[in-house]
């Protein structure tokens, strides 16, 4: 499954949530969402640890448009709209954490 | 494949109507099928004609329109959330006792069942929301 995830995990449990009850898959961080990749982060032991059970991407012109394009954690990969699109069309199902 | 989006959040909120938009042009471009844009909650908001940003600023609204109909999409605003929120086409003004109208062009409303149908025709349901 995709797991969309457009909230800061600083900020709402999303991305928590995620952790907490899903098997594995792909978590695709958009919008706020993008935080989660910061490199530095408080949270960025917890992606890492999480990668062993997932696979990240970030959406680009969201860490762009938080000046964040460059201090992205090593393991998630950077994509654009063209490749939400193809992740969505790649997985079966997709869940949107609102 | 086909594809159908559902926007549950209003524009110039957070970031969803954006997101949702770029999400929608990306699934065009890559020659897919949008069998369905729905919008419901506060995601009604998006069609009204009336929204006037400032000139510098995205006009959320008539770029949805322009979308729709460059691509021929059905852009479908939840009756029952549009009532709430003053969203009134010709047949609700009417039916309401309402004295005007401002669905933007491009969009209808209608009911829940047509998310329930975009959900059961199309391949995949992308959530955008808050």
């Amino acid at each position: 499954m995709l797991h969309i995830v457009n909230k800061s995990p600083y900020d709402r449990p999303a991305l928590n949530s995620v952790l907490a009850t899903a098997e594995g898959g792909t978590i695709l961080l958009i919008e706020d969402g993008v935080f989660a990749a910061v490199k530095g982060g408080a949270e960025e032991a917890k992606v890492k640890a999480a990668m062993a059970k997932f696979k990240f991407y970030a959406l680009q012109s969201d860490l762009e448009a938080r000046g964040m394009a460059d201090r992205v954690i090593d393991g998630v990969t950077v994509t654009d709209y063209a490749g939400f699109v193809d992740l969505v069309a790649e997985h079966k199902t997709c869940q949107s954490w609102l | 494949m086909k594809f159908s989006i559902l926007v549950n959040e209003g524009p110039y909120t957070h970031e969803a109507s954006d997101t949702a938009y770029q999400f929608a042009k990306a699934v065009l471009a890559k020659g897919h099928e949008i069998f369905r844009i729905f919008f419901y909650h506060d995601g009604v908001n998006n069609a009204t004609r009336l929204t006037t940003p400032p000139q510098d600023d995205r006009n959320i609204v008539s770029r949805w329109s322009k979308l729709a109909q460059e691509n021929n999409l059905d852009l479908v605003v939840c009756v029952a959330a549009a009532q709430r929120r003053g969203i009134v086409d010709e047949g609700e003004m009417k039916r309401n006792g309402k004295d005007a109208t401002n669905l933007a062009p491009g969009f209808r409303i209608s009911g829940l069942g047509q998310l329930i149908e975009a959900g059961i025709q199309s391949d995949r349901l992308v959530v955008f929301g808050d």
